[in-house]
């Protein structure tokens, strides 16, 4: 079974010990969570228990002051956004990270930009790249070239997904994806999770709906108060067990 | 392949919404356009009515307008890069003055005594050296705004007065001049344009550039089957952008020189002719050509490469850029040291101009360039602005300054006014800008 096979392969990202203090606070306190190919990894917690702060130290917005990251079972230093992208690490934030001014193609390659054999810009290939991964992930969507501060929120959204997706990330990490959806762009967002796992990407998936969480994810990591509460296979659990963790700090006595 | 008007929806509006979107044309440079002809035609029309002659509208006035603007044009070209990352540059009224001594002292005293005097490579590396100067003095605030967190008001507030009190330091107030007699071509003047033959060229240069722009911009859109312009709309904007080159040729080509710098030209070159018989085109003043390329290398950059790309990132989202992988920081260095250097070279433009370097060169021309920026549509809010609207801002400020001296107002008056349209430039801009939405 999958229990089998995790101690047999190695994690295609594991945090190990990871501590960041913020002025005094211990905002994580030597955490480790792991996460396999072909997998999704929910990371609970109440407001401020310190996911996204562990979350943000992969995908290089904050460097860890203790602790090590290994990809591949290989220690990779991340100081950077640009070190995390250069080890496949896709980010897609709560606040979605899209420059408002510039519209769709230029938020999907900020940072990796397309250029022409002289070092340009090459605007009309990336809108047509952009044209076409946007027809694959949300077919409705055609404001190609206005500024993505005119989009609704699924539009923005589908921008964000599609910048993780669009440069073969292997592991994703998504903060709160769903939070600012509609019904309809829930599912597509659930869709979509359901299908990069079946290529064989990983996701961390930070989530405050327990419903989606026992849905989508296999395992999940809580916090609470910067610590670790425990990791558990989301099908051992009910979703009592993991509210019990969130709130009360307590481990069922099936944690893996 | 057929042409589609890129909006479906234009079909169905009015005449003038149909032609702007099959034009793609910006209503904002529309609206520009507009203003600066009204400023034009009032007071060309107020001095023909009030004084009996409307100075305005000739080539003479015309060619000075394009020099006088030259030097706050090629600054705001800059600042639209400060403003954009939402921050401010108040010394760069300063710059230009340390910059502008510092060039005048190197080629009358120091340099002739390096390379000899009257040696052509005087005016040259004393415009390297104060180009270089400004990149560095810019570099040395980015890096304190960037890399030490002080905010851009105060880094470049103390600049204003550090660089302002330095430019005295330089000479102990004394004026340079005269400065060398190749560097002041830099500066226009007859001798500092171009000539008849040789604004055809630019003119003709500049007509198969904007040819082979919109040819290039419809083959890109096939390439990748993005809706077309319609063939008249293309066709339109090519005859409007060569017709203007043509009539700025023409105009500029019609000013000619003055009887007494024609008299010393035939004499000098002993010539047998009857002076008052020779017509002489001024052509295109060569700050003017400086303006123009600056104005092109700065479109270029902000459009065409990841610089430009950053810097639009930066200013509608910092934090966004930071995690896309941007260097912000670095950014910024380069976005002041780049302000610096065109302060350095409107430094060159504005002392070759004079003929001369003082220490209180380009004072208060960091409020005149700001309100060009702003003027021309650059949001202090960040993230938006062009480079063609400071330009274009900078000829309104110019053009405002130009007729209320020409029909005789007092600085007092001048300065209400101008003070007052940068506060309704900027509240027409706020209006524009929410019913655009």
């Amino acid at each position: 079974m999958r229990g089998d096979l995790d101690t047999q392969r190695t994690p295609l990202v594991e945090m190990r010990d990871i501590s960041i203090s913020f002025g005094g606070i211990r905002a994580v306190d030597h955490v480790t969570v792991d996460l396999y190919p072909g997998e999704v990894v929910g990371l609970l917690g109440h407001n401020g228990a310190g996911k996204s702060t562990l979350i943000k130290c992969l995908s290089g917005a904050y460097h860890a002051d203790a602790g090590e990251i290994l990809v591949d079972g290989k220690k990779v230093e991340i100081n950077n956004p640009r070190d995390a992208r250069a080890q496949n690490i896709e980010t897609i934030y709560q606040t979605l990270a899209l420059a408002d001014n510039l519209d769709a193609a230029s938020n999907l390659f900020l940072g990796r930009e397309l250029v022409t054999p002289m070092g340009l810009v090459d605007d009309a290939r990336m809108e047509a790249e952009t044209r076409k991964i946007m027809h694959r992930l949300n077919p409705n969507f055609a404001k190609f070239n206005v500024p993505v501060s005119a989009l609704s929120g699924g539009q923005r959204q589908s921008v964000a997904i599609a910048r993780a997706v669009y440069f073969n990330a292997r592991i994703l990490i998504m903060d709160e994806p769903t939070a600012a959806l509609g019904p309809q762009e829930t599912n597509m967002v659930s869709e979509l999770v359901e299908e990069l796992k079946k290529q064989g990407l990983g996701i961390f998936l930070i989530e405050h709906d327990i419903q989606n969480v026992m849905k989508l994810c296999d395992r999940a990591s809580v916090m609470k108060n910067g610590k670790l509460v425990g990791t558990v296979r989301v099908d051992e659990v009910t979703d009592e067990d993991i509210l019990g963790m969130i709130i009360l700090g307590k481990t069922p006595g099936r944690a893996s | 392949m057929t042409d589609t008007t890129p909006s479906s929806t234009a079909a169905t509006a009015g005449p003038v919404k149909r032609f702007l979107a099959a034009t793609e044309l910006d209503t904002r440079l529309l609206g520009m356009i507009g203003a600066l002809a009204a400023i034009w035609i009032g007071f060309h029309v107020y001095g023909a009515v009030e004084n009996g002659y409307g100075a305005f509208l000739t080539a003479r006035n015309l060619w000075n307008l394009s020099v006088q603007t030259s030097s706050i044009g090629i600054m705001a070209t800059g600042m639209v890069l400060v403003i954009i990352t939402r921050h401010i540059d108040l010394s760069v009224g300063s710059i230009l003055g340390f910059c502008a001594i510092f060039m005048g002292v190197l080629q009358v005293n120091i340099l002739p005594q390096i390379v000899g005097l009257g040696s052509p490579l005087i005016w040259i590396l004393a415009a390297i050296c104060g180009m270089a100067l400004g990149t560095i003095i810019g570099a040395f605030q980015g890096w304190l705004v960037a890399y030490r967190g002080i905010p851009a008001f105060i880094v470049t507030l103390g600049g204003m007065l550090v660089w302002r009190g330095s430019a005295y330091m330089v000479a102990r107030g004394e004026t340079i001049s005269p400065l060398d007699p190749t560097f002041k071509l830099l500066g226009g003047g007859p001798y500092g344009s171009v000539g008849g033959t040789g604004s055809w060229i630019v003119g003709i240069v500049g007509i198969l550039a904007i040819v082979a722009l919109i040819v290039n911009a419809r083959r890109q859109r096939r390439r990748f089957e993005f809706p077309l312009r319609p063939v008249w709309a293309e066709v339109f904007l090519g005859i409007v952008g060569c017709g203007a080159v043509i009539g700025a040729v023409l105009l500029v080509n019609s000013y000619p020189w003055p009887i007494g710098i024609v008299r010393q030209y035939v004499k000098a070159n002993d010539l047998t002719v009857d002076s008052s018989d020779v017509f002489i085109s001024h052509g295109f003043a060569i700050p003017v050509l400086i303006l123009i390329g600056v104005g092109i290398a700065m479109t270029f950059l902000m459009t065409r490469t990841r610089f430009g790309r950053y810097v639009f990132a930066i200013g509608g989202n910092p934090e966004a850029s930071e995690l896309s992988g941007i260097n912000v920081r670095w950014v910024t260095v380069k976005i002041f040291a780049l302000m610096g250097f065109l302060a350095g070279l409107s430094g060159v433009v504005a002392s070759a101009r004079l003929n001369s370097a003082t220490n209180a060169l380009g004072t208060l021309d960091e409020l005149y360039v700001i309100a060009a920026a702003v003027i021309g549509g650059t949001s202090l809010g960040g993230g938006v602005g062009t480079i063609y609207g400071a330009i274009l801002g900078a000829l309104v400020m110019q053009s405002l300054q130009t007729g209320m001296v020409l029909i005789g107002f007092d600085a007092a008056v001048q300065q209400i006014v101008v003070g007052g349209v940068l506060v309704l430039a900027v509240w027409l801009d706020i209006v524009y800008r929410r019913t655009a939405r």
